[in-house]
């Protein structure tokens, strides 16, 4: 049973610490044209988008942005296979030399980044990759760790994250779900 | 349980219409993987895949070896040559041994209909249909229909006509059961003696005349005429099929509409088409390629990406 | 289980109808044998005498199959004499026509008297067919006098038709001096090159050749011309189209002598049974369209068709495993060949008898066979039947050394409880 636990932001916490993020990228990259933000399909992708327009209307620089769908870089299918909506890779500028921004809505075992940063490699060499979350709910399986953060939940288990977006869900707004039988 | 309806993919005859879309959307998403620098995806890293061919096959071979390799599979290939096969002996023989090695995915291509279906009563391994004599080449009619798909958006209505050598051919069957779940409708053309018997059971219309066929049609899918089927009797020349089924620049400007031009390969050049019209732009030839490799990259994802999962969980 | 049993001095077959098919009447009675013979009809009193119970069966002449093959002379790998004989008599048999096999044609006086030498140690009748050509060859006639004083009850080259008219014509009429029929396969083999399966919608979709219907009617008609013109005896075998038994009607009313035979198979099955490449069905001639098959049961009850013969055609797993392509044509078949028979021709309303007719007073009528009635002094050649068992047919069934057999899993009416031949008995006791 998926229950909710509780509302932890709503869309105006959303939109601050969306702002926030776009200003801690500005500040940690000096040359804004080296940057390009990749968001991972499918709520990463409207993240990076949003941020992609901040970092745009704030410094009035023209910044690249780009969608990466790990399906196929995944070493589990069927979970991947049941999200509703998989679609191309979108990356139309040169990754390499590059500093990608990756963005996606929840770090949790870190296997899907691993995934995102392999299938960024099939299309150049970038000179570093940072990465962006709104949420980090800890339960780490590799060594990765995130550059810019939303909020940090330290969840137990059977508590997950949900991340809704108005594109997708209708609605912006970060919900704690309670998992447990 | 593979994301498909079968466990193998032995005919489209089996296949459902959610099947075939599946594919056509998987496909598209491989298609982007081909456009990258690198044009590789580690999705079947550690499967294992047979490829065998019990008949000669140049370019199906080549796009499922390509296929298998993009999606960092492992694999290994026999070829049979087919006086050793004429007894018939080496299939099961060999198919034993290929049980014994426990490999994953078999694709195979036999000269006897049948055979595939046959090979999955005595293994276990996912098995492939790259053309089992002239029964179905259900990846051939895949690519065909992803062709089309990217082409005009949807196959619903879409009136697509198969132009030459029904009979003998592995492709026609395959592409006929396809293309009729996917909405579309489809007439044959060629020689009335090259047009299989009751093949109007299967909702299909048959025409004899050419113009007729190219009049009605949005696409035509221009079958190859096999020179050793000339030798017996059965097309009187090159020169009396070209005249009356040959696909010319001359028959196709002449039409109210620009149609589609597609062959499975290879071609007969001057003979069941020309040159011109091969290279020319209503031909979508070479895309029927990129797609053939895309497509089967999709089947293979399709079917096999979940063996993984299935040797994960018998570890634990 | 079935038991083999030696039925040694008097045993009492009692509590059965009695039914002689070829005086075509019920006796009254119980039925006492000795040692081999018939010795007594009627009220029998079974005081220290050996009882078979047969309440509820019926009692009958012995079978006779015209289209067995027993691969014999051969190296005994798919069938031998003593398991063909086994098979047999599971079905009912107790007379058995072997075809001469292309690998080792019955084409001489010498493998002729072979076969009647071997059988002479059995305890069925085996009766040859000869080869019509020398090594089925097509080219020179066999010494059919010689051949049928050993004991030659009709010619044929098996599986291989006769291509050149002229052949068959003299062949009938050197043939007719000896009053034994001619059996030719009804296959056109230019129009059959390569074929399968029956053409038709099936076969286009199992992307099989086909074979057309006309490859099989085509050559009974031209044979059936040529016995007309030559009075020539003809046996019709395996008939499997509507437009055969047609041509085979017109003929037989015209008064050419010719007979017609079925096999279980296709009284059974349509062609459906071949749609998974199920190479048990890969039979010659090809399953037909149900239209075919209901013809098929119409020319038995009118009597156009008088035989049902097993074409008991053994075949190693290991060649029926091949692809559909590759593999031999042909399944076993007289372990179920009556059960399966009955059970189908029971429902197209046949009376017992009737049936019973189709493999015993039919095949003795087409090929001008002695056989045994059921009298006092005859030789024991019995059928015990029980019309009204269910039952279902299994590999257990199944005494051929191949297992090539179309009708496994089938659920049957009607079985053969016992065959008795002279002193020896097979069967349920």
């Amino acid at each position: 049973m998926k229950k909710i636990k509780a509302h932890l932001q709503n869309e105006n916490d959303l939109k601050r610490t969306l702002m926030r993020i776009s200003h801690e990228i500005i500040e940690k990259n000096p040359d804004l044209n080296k940057i390009a933000i990749v968001g991972i399909r499918t709520r990463g992708e409207v993240i990076a988008q949003r941020i992609t327009q901040l970092i745009s209307k704030i410094t009035n620089t023209q910044i690249d942005n780009g969608t990466v769908d790990v399906t196929f870089y995944r070493d589990d299918f069927k979970n991947n296979f049941d999200s509703p909506k998989i679609g191309p890779s979108d990356i139309k500028f040169d990754v390499s030399g590059r500093n990608i921004i990756l963005i996606d809505d929840v770090l949790y075992t870190g296997r899907t980044i691993r995934a995102a940063m392999d299938e960024i490699f099939s299309y150049g060499r970038p000179d570093s990759i940072q990465l962006g979350v709104l949420v980090d709910r800890g339960h780490r399986e590799l060594p990765i760790k995130t550059d810019f953060v939303g909020k940090n939940y330290p969840t137990s288990i059977n508590e997950h994250i949900h991340v809704h977006i108005k594109e997708i869900d209708g609605e912006d707004e970060v919900l704690l779900m309670d998992y447990s039988e | 349980m593979s994301i498909l309806s079968t466990k193998h993919f032995i005919g489209l005859e089996e296949a459902t219409k959610k099947d075939i879309e599946t594919l056509i959307d998987v496909g598209y998403m491989f298609k982007e993987v081909l456009d990258r620098p690198i044009k590789k995806v580690p999705s079947l890293t550690g499967i294992n895949i047979a490829n065998l061919f019990f008949e000669n096959s140049t370019r199906t071979k080549l796009s499922f070896e390509l296929a298998e390799k993009r999606l960092s599979a492992d694999v290994i290939n026999f070829s049979a040559s087919s006086s050793s096969l004429n007894k018939g002996e080496t299939f099961k023989d060999t198919v034993q041994n290929i049980h014994a090695m426990k490999i994953d995915g078999i694709v195979m291509r036999h000269p006897t209909p049948g055979s595939c279906l046959q090979l999955t009563k005595y293994v276990d391994s996912v098995i492939i249909n790259a053309g089992d004599g002239s029964h179905e080449h259900p990846t051939q009619a895949m690519l065909d229909i992803m062709s089309l798909h990217e082409k005009f958006g949807s196959l619903s209505g879409l009136k697509v006509a198969i132009i030459g050598d029904i009979l003998h051919s592995r492709v026609a069957l395959s592409n006929i059961y396809g293309l009729n779940k996917m909405g579309a409708e489809v007439m044959l053309c060629g020689p009335a003696h090259l047009i299989p018997p009751f093949i109007e059971d299967l909702d299909v219309s048959v025409s004899h005349d050419l113009n007729e066929a190219l009049d009605w049609a949005d696409a035509i899918n221009v079958l190859r005429i096999q020179r050793e089927r000339m030798g017996i009797g059965l097309i009187p020349s090159v020169r009396e099929y070209r005249k009356f089924f040959g696909i010319t620049n001359k028959r196709l400007s002449a039409l109210k509409n620009k149609i589609i031009v597609m062959h499975p390969g290879p071609m007969n050049r001057g003979v069941e088409i020309d040159s011109d019209v091969a290279e020319g732009d209503h031909a979508i030839i070479l895309d029927q390629v990129l797609n053939g490799v895309a497509v089967r990259m999709s089947i293979l994802y399709c079917l096999l990406g979940n063996e993984k999962d299935i040797k994960k969980n018998e570890k634990k | 289980m079935r038991k083999n049993k030696v039925l040694s001095g008097e045993w009492v077959l009692s509590n059965g109808k009695i039914y002689d098919p070829y005086q075509n009447k019920f006796l009254k009675g119980d039925l006492l044998i000795n040692n081999g013979k018939i010795h007594k009809i009627g009220t029998i009193n079974k005081k220290n005498i050996n009882v078979i119970d047969c309440s509820g069966t019926i009692i009958t002449s012995g079978f006779i199959d015209v289209r067995s093959h027993f691969r014999q002379p051969g190296s005994g790998y798919n069938e031998t004499m003593k398991s063909g004989v086994m098979a047999a008599m599971a079905g009912g048999y107790t007379t058995v026509c072997v075809m001469s096999d292309t690998d080792k044609p019955l084409d001489s006086p010498e493998s002729i008297k072979y076969i009647i030498d071997k059988s002479k140690e059995l305890p069925i009748s085996i009766l040859p067919i000869g080869s019509l050509s020398v090594n089925h060859k097509g080219k020179e006639l066999c010494e059919f006098g010689h051949m049928v004083q050993e004991g030659a009850v009709a010619f044929s080259d098996s599986e291989i038709p006769i291509r050149n008219s002229q052949f068959l014509r003299y062949a009938l009429e050197y043939c007719n001096m000896y009053n034994i029929p001619i059996i030719n396969y009804s296959k056109d083999i230019d129009m059959s090159h390569e074929g399968v399966v029956n053409e038709s919608i099936i076969s286009t979709q199992l992307g099989l050749k086909g074979l057309p219907d006309m490859s099989e009617s085509t050559i009974v008609f031209r044979d059936l011309m040529i016995a007309e013109k030559t009075q020539g005896n003809i046996h019709i075998a395996m008939v499997s189209t509507k437009q055969s038994i047609d041509i085979i009607r017109g003929f037989q009313k015209k008064g050419v002598r010719v007979s017609a035979e079925a096999t279980p198979h296709h009284i059974v099955f349509n062609e459906n049974a071949v749609s998974h490449y199920n190479t048990n069905a890969k039979v010659y001639p090809p399953l037909r369209t149900e239209k075919n098959r209901k013809a098929i049961i119409n020319a038995i009850k009118s009597k156009v068709i008088s035989c049902i013969a097993s074409d008991h055609s053994p075949h190693s797993s290991e060649d029926k495993e091949k692809d559909i392509k590759h593999a031999p044509f042909g399944t076993i078949g007289l372990e179920s060949a009556f059960s399966a028979s009955y059970t189908e021709l029971i429902k197209n309303n046949l009376e017992v008898t009737d049936i019973i007719k189709l493999f015993t007073s039919g095949p003795k009528d087409a090929f001008h066979l002695n056989t045994e009635l059921i009298k006092i002094g005859s030789n024991v050649s019995l059928t015990i039947i029980d019309p009204n068992k269910d039952w279902t047919f299994s590999e257990s069934d199944i005494y051929s050394k191949s297992q090539n057999s179309l009708m496994l899993g089938m659920k049957f009416k009607g079985r053969v409880e016992l065959t008795i031949s002279g002193k020896n008995a097979f069967g349920y006791f």
